[in-house]
C-alpha cells in the first residue's frame, strides 16, 4: 500500500495552480487534504503522474457572510466549519458531525469533498441542498456552477480537468435545515444520507444514485406545520431503487423514509 | 552480614502478596513513550524490503510467472518464485485414519495451482517498500482459471470441484463423536426438541500490528536470525529450519514487541518463510510487513462455521440431549501445527458447555475452499458453540413457557469434579453462581423494568459458558496431534546484586507477562515485582516453549515460572542457612532476603558468596544461583467460566442496534493482576461483540474478497463498544501453582451469545428469530416494521 | 525524482532529500527514525499513525511530506522528551489504557492534540474522539477513562494555578 511515483508540484496561487494544470493535463491530479486522494493513491487506485498541492496556496480558506451569503473558501477545512459560529448557516456546522473523525476533518477541505464527489459526502449533499454555487477558477478565468448541475455520477463533476474549485458560495440562510445519516458505524459513509431545508421545501439524499438526488417534496407555500411524515412517505415512495447485494431496495427506502422524518424532526427544533 | 531488609513497596497488597495487586505494569513506560521496539521499527545495515506476487484467481492452475519485468524494475534487487527458492511444503497432521483426516501440503510459495486469491506466488525484493510494490506491479502471472469452491455447501456439494486433489468432497476433517447409546430414542420421546440453525461470519483476528518479519544471515553465529511477530517463535523455528534446510540451531526466532495476535500470529505463516528464505539466499537482511490490504485479504481469519443442533427436553425443562452438526469453513490449507481440525475438534469436544447433557452426538467436519486459510482465533469456536447453546436455552425457554435463566439455573454443572457426556471433566467453577450474579445486577440496575417500557424496543440477554483454560499435553493429544502442546519450561537465575531474570516459554503481547509474571516471581521469593525481569520470546535463550495461546500463559507459563521460583528458593535458603548456621528448614524468604531465627542476609549477599566467594558455600552446593523447572496440565485443564448480561436497544426506523448495558460476571480463579483481568474481559467482549454486530470477511461467487480494507470490514471504534460493568468470582484452580485460570479468551467467548440474545429477547414480540451473525440490521428492520 | 525538503518534527529542523511520494508517516519512522508514530492501516482509518500537524491531530498516512514543508509535526517521541511520563502518558498507565501498546501513539496524539482544543469535555465528547482511531485491545473504555481523568486533573491543575496566583 505505497503510491507509484509521481511528480510533486507546490502552487503557490490559483493562477500557478491552473497554469500547472493546463501544463500537465489529464496526468496531473489535484491534492488539498488528501483525506480520499492519498488513500486511493496508497491503494494505487489513483495514480497520477503529477501532483499539484494546493495547500500553500494563500487566501483560499476561510468563511466570509456577505449579507445573505455565505462564502466558503475552498480549502477551508471540515473541522473550521464545525467551530464556527454560522447562525442562520449553523446547519453546516452540525453537520460537519458527521463527516469522518476529527482528524479527517482537520486536514479534509471542503473543496476536496465537492471535487471529490462522493454521492454520500456531507458536502455534496448540502451544496445540492441549499443551491449552493461552485466558484472554480480556469484559464479562462473564474465561473460559478450551481451545485444542482455539478454532479454527473459517481466522482465524476462538471469541472475541466485545468479547473480550480476556490469557494463555494451559499446563496441563502437555511435556519431550519439539518443533515443526517445512518451507517452500521458512527463516522462510516453513509449507508443513507438525508439532507432537508424546510424553508425551501428540498429534501436531498445521498447513498440512493450516483449523485446526491433532490427529491420531490409535496407542497410548498408557507405552511411550516406540515407533519414531516408526509414528507418521508412521499420522498421514500418517489424512489427507483434497486436491490443490492446486502442491502434490498426496501431497506433502503425504509432508511430514507425514517431519516428524512428524523431531518425534518431536526431541522424543525432547529438543534 | 546480617543486615536489615528495605521498606516495603507502596504497591505491595497490605497482606505482603504481589499477586493479586494490580501494579503498575512493567511494559507501560516504554509503550507509553514511543520506544518500544515492533518488527517495522527494526532497521538493519543494507536491509532490503520484501512484498509478494499474489494470486488474483481463487481457484487456478498457475501456468506461467514471468519476472523479467520485475526484475527489471527500477529499486528491486531480486525476485523468486516457488522453483527459485526451491523450499519445503508447511505440512500439519493429525493422527487420524484417512477417513477423518486429510493432510494438506501449504507450499510456501504456489506452486502449479492457487488456491486463493491473496495466495502468494512470489516473492520480490527492493531497497524500498515502495519500489518493492513498484516491482510486484510488473509480474506477469498466467492463470488457467477454475471454477472456485466459495461457500461450505458448495465445497460439500456432490458435484463440486476439487480445492485439493486429494480431498474427496472437499473435507478434511470428517469425525462422528460420543453417539451416546439410545440417543435417537431420546430425542423420539422428549417432550421438547429445538433446533438452532446458525451461520457465523468469516472473521480477522485483526491485531492491530499485521504480520511482519527482518531476517538475516549472521555469519559469525552460522545463523539465520529471524525476528517476527510470532506467538510461537519456537514453532516458527522448527517449520524454518525444515523449510530452508538449516538445523534447528542455525535458526534464531526472537521476538521484539507485538502489537496483539489473538491467534493469528499463532501458526507459521508462509511470508516470513518466504522473506527469511530470501534473506539467506541473497545474505542481506530483509524485511517483510504485511499491508493492511494484504492482512484483511490473504492472512490467516478464523470463525466461519454452520451449525445445525437439535436439543431435547423434558417437560420440566431438563435437559436429555444434544445431537449437532457442525461445519466449519477453513479456506484452503490446514495450518500449521493445529491444522483445518482445530475448529470442528474444538466445537465437538466442548459442545455440552456448563449443561448436564446426558446424551450426546456429534459430526464435525473441515471442508476446504478457496478462500484465505484459517488459524484459531481468541476463542476457538466457542464463541460459536456457546451462541448456539445459549439460543437453545432461550428457545426452549420459550417453548416450555419458562423463563431462561431459570431454565439454565435448572441444568447447569453445580457440582464438581464433574465428568461430561463428553469424558472431559470439569473443575470447580462457579456457574451458577456467576449467573445469579449477573441477573441480580441487571436487575437491581434497574434494566427489567425499562425492558417493560412500551415506547421503546429492549432486550436483555445472557451468555453463560465456561472455558478451558491451560491445555496439558494431555488434552493437545486427545486431538490427535502429531505435534503436541502443552507443557512449558522456566529457567530463572539470581544475579549478582540479588536481581532475578526467568525465562518463559510463553510470550506477552498484549497480555502484561512482563508484569504479571515477575508478580509470581516476586511472591516467591520476597522481591519487589521491579527486581524480576521476564525473558521471553528468544529461541536461543529459552527452551523449546509453546508461546502463548489458548490462554495457556499464566496458567501452564505461569506454573513453570512459580516451581523454578521456589527451586531457586531452596537454594537461597539452604546457602543462607549455612552462612548463618542455622535450620535450612526453618530459614523463610522474605523483604529481598532470607530470614534465619533473627538473623536476615539479603539475597545481593548471598549472591555475592554464590558468585565471588563460591568457597564459602557449603558442601554439595555449586557456585551461581539458577534453576530450572517445568510444568505441565495432567488432565482436562482447568474451565475458567463467566456470565455475560447485554441490554440492547433496537432502532425500528433504521434496524440499528445500541449497547445499553454490558455486565460480565467472571471467575478465572486467583487473578493475578485483576486490571490486566478486566482489560483482558473488556477488550474479549468488544471483539464478541464485532463477531455479532459488525465484522465479516465477504466473498464474491468468483472467490473476490470484497472486504479490502477498514470501509468494508467494520471492526467497531469506541461508539460502538460499550462501557463494561465486571463482578469477580474467585474460584482457585487446585493443580496450577497459583490458583489461576486463564483470563484470555472468556470476554470474545460470551459476547456473541449475550448480544445476540439480546436482540432476540427485544424482538420477542415480532415471531422472528434471528440465528446469524454478524447479525444484518436489515432482518431487524424488517422484523420490527412487520410487528 | 527526489525531492529536497526540510521537515520540523518536534522543534527539531530536519533536511530530506526523498522521493515525493514517502507518506509522512514513512519519513518519520524510516528517513528520521521516530518509530514512535506507528502505521496501521495506510488509509487513514485506525489511526495509529495519527500526529499533530499545527497542533492538530491529523493522520500521518494521508499526508505526503512534501505537503508538511513549513509546518510543525509533532509524535510521541515529544512527550516525554527526558524519558519521564507526560500526565497523559500516566493516566493511560494508571487506567489501563493499554495492552499491546500498538495503537496508543496515535491515540496520545489524538487525545494531546484534542484536549489541546478543548480542556473542558464531556466524557461523550471523549468517546467520540476516541472513536477516531481502532484499538484492539482493550474495548477503549479504560482510555476514555485515562483522557478524562488527564483533563480533570489538567483543569484541576489550572484551577490550583489560578488560584495561586491570587494569592
Amino acid at each position: 500500500m505505497k503510491p507509484a511515483a509521481f511528480e510533486y508540484h507546490r502552487a503557490r496561487s490559483v493562477a500557478g495552480a491552473v497554469g500547472l494544470l493546463t501544463e500537465l493535463g489529464d496526468d496531473a491530479k489535484v491534492v488539498a487534504g488528501g483525506q480520499s486522494l492519498v488513500a486511493m493513491m496508497n491503494f494505487r487506485l489513483a495514480r497520477p503522474e503529477h501532483l499539484v498541492d494546493i495547500t500553500h496556496i494563500d487566501g483560499l480558506s476561510g468563511i466570509r457572510r456577505e449579507g445573505d451569503t455565505l462564502r466558503i473558501g475552498a480549502l477551508t477545512t471540515h473541522r473550521a466549519v464545525e467551530k464556527a459560529e454560522l447562525g442562520d448557516f449553523g446547519v453546516l456546522s452540525r453537520a460537519m458531525r458527521w463527516v469522518g473523525h476529527l482528524p479527517i476533518r482537520t486536514r479534509g477541505t471542503v473543496g476536496g469533498s465537492i471535487a471529490h464527489a462522493d454521492a454520500t459526502a456531507e458536502w455534496c449533499l448540502l451544496a445540492v441542498l441549499l443551491e449552493a454555487r461552485i466558484v472554480a477558477e480556469g484559464p479562462a478565468g473564474r465561473r460559478e456552477i450551481p451545485a444542482g448541475e455539478f454532479f454527473l455520477g459517481p466522482f465524476t463533476t462538471a469541472l475541466e480537468p485545468d479547473e480550480l474549485i476556490v469557494e463555494l458560495v451559499f446563496p441563502r440562510p437555511a435556519p431550519r435545515a439539518a443533515l443526517t445519516e445512518y451507517a452500521d458505524r458512527k463516522g462510516d459513509f453513509a449507508l443513507v444520507a438525508a439532507a432537508v431545508d424546510l424553508d425551501a421545501d428540498r429534501v436531498v439524499l445521498g447513498g440512493v444514485g450516483p449523485t446526491p438526488v433532490s427529491a420531490d417534496c409535496p407542497s410548498s407555500g408557507t405552511s411550516h406545520s406540515r407533519p414531516p411524515v408526509s414528507w418521508a412517505d412521499a420522498v421514500a415512495g418517489s424512489l427507483e431503487l434497486r436491490d443490492e447485494p446486502g442491502i434490498s431496495a426496501h431497506y433502503r427506502r425504509g432508511l430514507v423514509r425514517t431519516l428524512v422524518e428524523r431531518a425534518c424532526e431536526e431541522a424543525s427544533c432547529g438543534c | 552480614m546480617a543486615a536489615e531488609p528495605p521498606p516495603r513497596d507502596p504497591h505491595l497488597r497490605r497482606d505482603g502478596a504481589w499477586v493479586g495487586a494490580s501494579v503498575p505494569r512493567r511494559e507501560d513506560p516504554r509503550l507509553l513513550a514511543g520506544r518500544g521496539r515492533f518488527v517495522d521499527d527494526i532497521t538493519l545495515p543494507g536491509m532490503l524490503h520484501a512484498q509478494f506476487v499474489r494470486s488474483t484467481e481463487a481457484h487456478a492452475d498457475l501456468l506461467a510467472v514471468d519476472l523479467d519485468e520485475v526484475r527489471a524494475t527500477p529499486g528491486v534487487v531480486a525476485a523468486y518464485t516457488a522453483a527459485d527458492l526451491d523450499l519445503a511444503d508447511i505440512t500439519a497432521e493429525l493422527d487420524r485414519p484417512p477417513h477423518e483426516f486429510v493432510p494438506t501440503a501449504m507450499p510456501v510459495l504456489a506452486r502449479g495451482k492457487v488456491r486463493y486469491v491473496g495466495e502468494p506466488i512470489a516473492v520480490v525484493v527492493a531497497k524500498d517498500p515502495y519500489a518493492a510494490e513498484d516491482g510486484v506491479e510488473a509480474a506477469v502471472v498466467e492463470y488457467a482459471p477454475l471454477e472456485p469452491v466459495v461457500t461450505d455447501l458448495g465445497a460439500l456439494a456432490e458435484d463440486a470441484p476439487l480445492v485439493h486433489a486429494e480431498a474427496p468432497r472437499n473435507t478434511l476433517v470428517d469425525v462422528s463423536l460420543f453417539a451416546t447409546e439410545g440417543i435417537d430414542d431420546v430425542f423420539a420421546s422428549a417432550p421438547v426438541v429445538v433446533e438452532v440453525r446458525s451461520k457465523t461470519g468469516r472473521q480477522n483476528a485483526l491485531p492491530l500490528e499485521t504480520r511482519g518479519v527482518v531476517a538475516d544471515w549472521d555469519d559469525r553465529d552460522e545463523q539465520l536470525r529471524v525476528q517476527t511477530c510470532s506467538q510461537v517463535p519456537h514453532q516458527v523455528r522448527t517449520v524454518l529450519a525444515r523449510c530452508v534446510g538449516l538445523d534447528e540451531k542455525q535458526v534464531r526466532v526472537t521476538v521484539p514487541d507485538m502489537g496483539g495476535g489473538f491467534g493469528q500470529k499463532c501458526v507459521v505463516g508462509r511470508e516470513e518463510i518466504a522473506a527469511a528464505a530470501a534473506a539467506l539466499r541473497l545474505r542481506r537482511p530483509v524485511k517483510w510487513i504485511e499491508d493492511r490490504r494484504d492482512a484483511l485479504t490473504a492472512a490467516f481469519l478464523a470463525r466461519e462455521q454452520r451449525y445445525t443442533v437439535r436439543a431435547a427436553f423434558s417437560a420440566d425443562g431438563e435437559i436429555l440431549g444434544l445431537d449437532a452438526d457442525v461445519v466449519c469453513d477453513m479456506g484452503a490449507y490446514s495450518c500449521y501445527p493445529f491444522t483445518a481440525g482445530i475448529e470442528p475438534l474444538m466445537a465437538s469436544a466442548e459442545m455440552p458447555s456448563v449443561y448436564r447433557v446426558p446424551a450426546y452426538r456429534v459430526r464435525g467436519r473441515a471442508v476446504t475452499t478457496n478462500k484465505a486459510p484459517t488459524a484459531p482465533y481468541r476463542g476457538v469456536s466457542r464463541p460459536q458453540y456457546v451462541m448456539v447453546v445459549e439460543r437453545i436455552f432461550e428457545k426452549a425457554a420459550r417453548a416450555l413457557g419458562m423463563d431462561a435463566v431459570e431454565l439454565r439455573r435448572r441444568n447447569v454443572i453445580t457440582v464438581f469434579p464433574y465428568t461430561g457426556v463428553n469424558n472431559i471433566t470439569y473443575d470447580p467453577g462457579s456457574y451458577l453462581e456467576s449467573l445469579d450474579l449477573c441477573e441480580a445486577t441487571l436487575r437491581e440496575e434497574g434494566w427489567f423494568s425499562r425492558r417493560s417500557d412500551d415506547n421503546k424496543v429492549i432486550g436483555i440477554g445472557f451468555a453463560c459458558f465456561s472455558e478451558r483454560t491451560g491445555y496439558g499435553s494431555g488434552a493437545f493429544a486427545q486431538r490427535k496431534m502429531q505435534v503436541v502442546p502443552g507443557f512449558d519450561l522456566s529457567e530463572i537465575r539470581m544475579d549478582l546484586n540479588g536481581t532475578v531474570s526467568v525465562t518463559t516459554g510463553t510470550l506477552s503481547h498484549g497480555q502484561s507477562h512482563e508484569t504479571t509474571m515477575a508478580q509470581i516471581v516476586a511472591d516467591r521469593l520476597g522481591v519487589p515485582y521491579d527486581r524480576v525481569k521476564i525473558v521471553q520470546g528468544d529461541t536461543d535463550r529459552i527452551t523449546y516453549g509453546w508461546g502463548s495461546f489458548a490462554s495457556r500463559s499464566i496458567t501452564i507459563g505461569g506454573s513453570a515460572v512459580a516451581a523454578a521460583s521456589v527451586k531457586l528458593g531452596d537454594q537461597l535458603r539452604e546457602i543462607a542457612a549455612h552462612l548463618l548456621s542455622g535450620d535450612p528448614e526453618a530459614a523463610v524468604l522474605e523483604d529481598g532476603g532470607v530470614r534465619v531465627g533473627s538473623s536476615w542476609l539479603s539475597y545481593a549477599d548471598i549472591a555475592d558468596v554464590a558468585y565471588l566467594k563460591a568457597h564459602l558455600l557449603p558442601k554439595g552446593v555449586g557456585p551461581g544461583l539458577s534453576a530450572t523447572a517445568s510444568f505441565d496440565v495432567g488432565g482436562d485443564g482447568t474451565f475458567s467460566n463467566a456470565t455475560h448480561g447485554c441490554v440492547v436497544e433496537l432502532d425500528p426506523g433504521t434496524g440499528g442496534v445500541e449497547i445499553l448495558r454490558y455486565v460480565c460476571v467472571e471467575d478465572c480463579g486467583v487473578a493475578i493482576h485483576p486490571q490486566v483481568v478486566e482489560g483482558q474481559a473488556r477488550g474479549g467482549i468488544a471483539q464478541g461483540i464485532a463477531g455479532a454486530l459488525f465484522e465479516e470477511v465477504r466473498y464474491d461467487d468468483a472467490g473476490q474478497p470484497l472486504a479490502p480494507s477498514f470501509m468494508e470490514y467494520k471492526v467497531p471504534t469506541a461508539m460502538e463498544i460499550p462501557d463494561v460493568r465486571i463482578e469477580h468470582l474467585e474460584t482457585p484452580c487446585a493443580f496450577t501453582e497459583n490458583g489461576a485460570k486463564g483470563a484470555g479468551e472468556g470476554g470474545t467467548i460470551g459476547a456473541p451469545a449475550a448480544v445476540l440474545n439480546a436482540v432476540n429477547d427485544a424482538l420477542r414480540h415480532t415471531g422472528v428469530e434471528l440465528d446469524d451473525t454478524p447479525i444484518p440490521r436489515e432482518a431487524i428492520f424488517r422484523a420490527l416494521e412487520t410487528s | 525524482m527526489i525531492q529536497l525538503m526540510e521537515l520540523t518534527v518536534n522543534g527539531e529542523r530536519h533536511d530530506l532529500a526523498i522521493e515525493p511520494r514517502r507518506t509522512l508517516v514513512d519519513v518519520l519512522r524510516h528517513d528520521l527514525g521516530l518509530t514512535g508514530t506507528h502505521v496501521g492501516c495506510e488509509h487513514g482509518i485506525c489511526g495509529a499513525c495519527t500526529v499533530l500537524v499545527d497542533g492538530a491531530p491529523a493522520r500521518a498516512c494521508l499526508i505526503f511530506a512534501a505537503q508538511v514543508e513549513g509546518a510543525e509535526i509533532r509524535t510521541v517521541e515529544s512527550l516525554s522528551p527526558e524519558g519521564e511520563l507526560n500526565d497523559l502518558q500516566q493516566c493511560f498507565s494508571e487506567h489501563h489504557g493499554l495492552q499491546c501498546g500498538f495503537c496508543t501513539p496515535g491515540m496520545l496524539m489524538l487525545a494531546e492534540g484534542y484536549l489541546a482544543e478543548e480542556p473542558e469535555p464531556t466524557t461523550e465528547e471523549i468517546r467520540e474522539v476516541v472513536a477516531s482511531n481502532l484499538c484492539r485491545c482493550t474495548g477503549y473504555q479504560t482510555i476514555v477513562e485515562a483522557i478524562d481523568d488527564c483533563a480533570s486533573r489538567r483543569r484541576a491543575a489550572f484551577q490550583e494555578q489560578l488560584a495561586g496566583s491570587r494569592v
